[in-house]
């Protein structure tokens, strides 16, 4: 007789989970509300606005124009997040590589096809160096990525105190060509940005780097014991995620023209704001880059409806994304909390 | 009957730590086909001997031969690619990935760098059943309970050898306790599992605290004692008794003396009484009284409510009805302060996240309670403190013997003396025990019921809570039994009373 029994017996259907909770446990569930939320929003915009032409294919096309750097900045930001760690150094990498873009170009005369390739490399080596302090002292990426925005901040102040204006003319033609597309077109930074995401999503479910940054979100000890390389993964989603964001600040500086020492200050809040709204759990291991991509657009549409209304201050963006912030927050708190068993 | 040559083969091993002799020349071996237990008293070295085999900590003397071929492991990782794969008591997956990728991942099928999804469901399919579980590969794994997501472990590990084509998998299998957080059925399906690897000619390794459990599924045994080798025996030459005596090296006197131990009967005057007291969503409103010198037995199924009575009783969490009387006064229980005063201690089930403090030492451990009654202006005299402390580890043979120790590298069983030592120190009317005896071996499982009956004997009222329902039994005069948390029955211990009676009233739920 063996009475080491300690437990409750099981259900019989404890095994198969019941429809509800399915589909409440179901990852795809956070995407799903904030697509819907982008949609509701967007007809809410439409039935208000209609006469202001807030129906026209540009308005929305906008959407992606004035939000490409965000979004490409909010890419990175996901991979860290999956991963389980935070990226602070973001706004100051922007920041960093519109000043660094237009002093090159403006200031030393380079040519802008040289300057993106070096812009590039120094804000990936940027993010490899965070990676590797966060690896090999085992430092909180909180910290090191913290310290990483005070120096990109800083570096931008060595190179000028005052802002640059970018007046090349390959940059000036960049900036306002146009990709039509139905009815409306998009710039070249919106198409950088969406082939961002594109790459993205297929690194982070078609390759094993993408599976490895999911299991260490999951549980980076298990990653370890199951003999996966947790350490090079996780420099190398810093390393993405320093990318990202130079990428972000060439986008910003071929958006605004110019390169200043305060440009994007905070915007890694935003990027962190886009990507959790965008379902995606602070704690790591869950969530979708096309989530971002929602997170985002509902981030610039809080923005277009503000501006039609007219009447009120910019400030109501801030609080608006405050409010949706919260009640993104509790969400994935009550479904983490159904699905654990 | 002639013996086929052994898969692995461990000669005269030996590993020092500073200051140990950890295992000093222990032979092992495993053979094809088989289910192996190691066994040996905590601290005998059997984690040591297994994490040598696996290539995390290095030899310092002694072979291994795996199939005739000396090896030298010097990672896990080396140990994994020659076909000695590990499962831990702890589960080490990832719950955020299906259970196809946590079968598989690290070594996806891929194809110019894509991950051919298709593919890997369909392996992870496969090997799922060629081990004849049914598990939906696709599902997340958290959406299974603990012990299919122990099988899922069992499964990668198995698939892990299966890297340099089919037939060359996992040989040998090594078991760390699995069976430690799986209930009846769910053991029986990992045994199921274990039987099937095994006719597939898989060595595994198995170690469990809980002997039915050799008994049920292994083959051939090694005990271990004190880092040295007792001996190996097939199972069906070696009773339990005998197999107890091997592993703690003395002959049965002391638990001997437990079984046959009769219950004293000088029960003294009502000490503890609790009138409707509940809290909803925790615990049903119940009635409870416990004398001087009584122990009283919890018995019921992890979940029952039992630890959520007893944290009641100590003010952990505030009842939110009822009135609990101790010593004749109405003690208000909004916070364990209340209780302590009134002469209660609590020794929480899980010591080491609610109990000790694992960086401190022995003796800082041990007067923490007391200093804590005292209130931190007055500190307790450091010569009283030393002699107190000198004290308890003496009458609870808390080894070893050193009060400046550091309690997180005691044993199981010796954190828990620490633990008892502490509230004893503050003499306590009642004292509350949850689950005390829980991952500790069998001689410091028998010493702490001893201990508990002494106490009983001295006037100290005892609750008692265990699992193993014989332990309650043994002890208790009174036994409550609990079920869907509700207290549902009081027994009065006797006789007639046996396992089979008090699993009856748990099944039953009703009070006959």
């Amino acid at each position: 007789m063996t009475t080491t029994t300690t437990r409750e017996p099981a259900a019989p259907d404890s095994r198969t989970p019941g429809r509800a909770a399915r589909i409440l446990a179901d990852r795809r569930l956070p995407v799903l509300v904030t697509a819907g939320l982008f949609l509701v929003m967007y007809a809410v915009g439409l039935s208000r606005y209609q006469n202001y032409g807030f129906a026209e294919t540009q308005v929305f096309l906008n959407l992606f124009i004035d939000n490409s750097y965000l979004l490409v900045a909010a890419v990175g930001a996901t991979f860290v997040i999956l991963s389980g760690g935070i990226d602070l150094s973001v706004g100051s990498v922007i920041g960093f590589t519109t000043m660094f873009t237009a002093w090159l170009v403006e200031k030393q005369g380079l040519p802008i096809v040289v300057v993106i390739p070096m812009a590039l490399a120094v804000g990936a080596f940027g993010g490899y160096l965070m990676g590797y302090v966060i690896q090999n002292f085992e430092i909180q990426p909180f910290i090191v990525t913290l310290a990483g925005l005070f120096l990109f901040r800083g570096l931008c102040l060595v190179i000028s105190k005052e802002s640059i204006s970018i007046t090349d003319s390959t940059v000036s033609s960049m900036a306002q060509a146009q990709i039509s597309l139905g009815g409306g077109f998009l710039s070249v930074g919106a198409v950088v940005s969406l082939v961002v995401l594109g790459v993205a999503f297929y690194v982070l479910h078609h390759t094993r780097f993408g599976r490895r940054v999911y299991a260490i979100g999951g549980n980076e000890q298990s990653a370890l014991l199951m003999g996966l390389p947790q350490g090079g993964t996780k420099i190398a989603v810093y390393t993405v995620s320093g990318f990202c964001s130079a990428l972000a600040g060439l986008l910003f500086a071929l958006y605004i023209q110019s390169g200043d020492p305060l440009h994007a200050t905070g915007l890694e809040l935003d990027a962190i704001a886009a990507v959790v709204i965008g379902g995606t759990l602070l704690t790591g291991g869950s969530g979708y880059v096309v989530g971002t991509l929602f997170g985002v657009l509902v981030l610039g549409l809080i923005k277009s409806l503000i501006q039609f209304e007219g009447t009120l201050s910019s400030w109501w963006t801030k609080i608006a994304t405050g409010v949706l912030l919260c009640a993104f927050i509790l969400v994935q708190r009550t479904m983490t909390s159904r699905r654990s068993p | 009957m002639a013996e086929p040559l052994p898969v692995l083969e461990m000669t005269g091993i030996v590993k020092e730590f500073p200051g140990v002799r950890a295992l000093s020349g222990v032979d092992f071996r495993l053979f094809p086909g088989e289910i192996h237990a190691l066994l040996g008293e905590n601290g005998a070295g059997k984690s040591t001997l297994i994490k040598v085999l696996t290539g995390v900590y290095s030899l310092d003397g002694g072979t291994v031969t795996l199939n005739g071929t000396p090896v030298r492991f010097h990672s896990p990782s080396q140990a994994q690619q020659a076909g000695i794969s590990t499962v831990y008591q702890e589960v080490n997956l990832c719950p955020n990935l299906s259970v196809a990728e946590n079968i598989l991942i690290g070594r996806e099928p891929t194809r110019f760098g894509r991950i051919q999804w298709k593919r890997l469901r369909r392996e992870a399919a496969e090997l799922v059943d060629r081990l004849g579980l049914d598990i939906d590969v696709d599902a997340p794994l958290s959406s299974y309970p603990l012990a299919v997501q122990q099988l899922v472990a069992i499964v990668r590990s198995v698939g892990t050898g299966d890297s340099d084509g089919p037939g060359s998998g996992t040989r040998v299998l090594i078991l760390d306790e699995p069976t430690s957080s799986l209930d009846r059925d769910e053991v029986l399906e990992l045994f199921a599992l274990m039987r099937r690897l095994k006719d597939q000619g898989v060595a595994i390794l198995f170690v469990s605290h809980f002997l039915d459990q050799i008994y049920e599924v292994c083959d051939r045994m090694t005990v271990l004692r004190n880092g040295a080798l007792v001996g190996e025996h097939l199972v069906r030459d070696l009773d339990q008794v005998g197999l107890v005596q091997l592993m703690i090296g003395k002959a049965l006197d002391q638990l001997e003396e437990l079984h046959d131990h009769q219950l004293h009967a000088d029960v003294g005057e009502s000490l503890l009484t609790a009138d409707g007291v509940g809290r909803t969503g925790r615990i049903a409103p119940f009635d409870l009284e416990i004398k001087k010198g009584e122990v009283v037995g919890l018995a019921g199924l992890l979940g029952s409510g039992r630890t959520e009575l007893a944290r009641l009783l100590f003010g952990a969490d505030q009842p939110d009805s009822g009135k609990v009387t101790i010593g004749g006064r109405q003690v208000p229980m909004s916070a364990p302060n209340d209780a302590i005063a009134a002469g209660v201690a609590f020794c929480s089930e899980n010591r080491r996240a609610e109990g000790l403090v694992p960086d401190l030492t022995v003796r800082e451990n041990i007067v923490l309670a007391l200093q804590a009654a005292r209130g931190w202006t007055r500190p307790v005299p450091a010569a009283q403190r030393d002699e107190l402390v000198a004290k308890y580890i003496k009458a609870l043979d808390i080894r070893p013997a050193d009060p400046e120790a550091r309690v997180g590298q005691l044993s199981g069983g010796n954190q828990q003396k620490v633990l008892l030592a502490r509230w004893l120190i503050t003499q306590p009317k009642l004292l509350i025990l949850d689950e005390p005896t829980r991952g500790i071996d069998i001689g410091a499982k028998a010493e702490i019921q001893k201990l508990v009956v002494s106490l009983s004997e001295d006037g100290m009222a005892v609750l008692y809570i265990a699992a193993e329902l014989e332990e309650v039994l043994r002890l208790s005069h009174t036994i409550g039994v609990l079920r869907d948390r509700k207290l549902v029955a009081k027994l009065a211990n006797g006789p007639e009373i046996t396992p089979t009676r008090i699993l009856e009233t748990i099944a039953s739920g009703e009070h006959q």
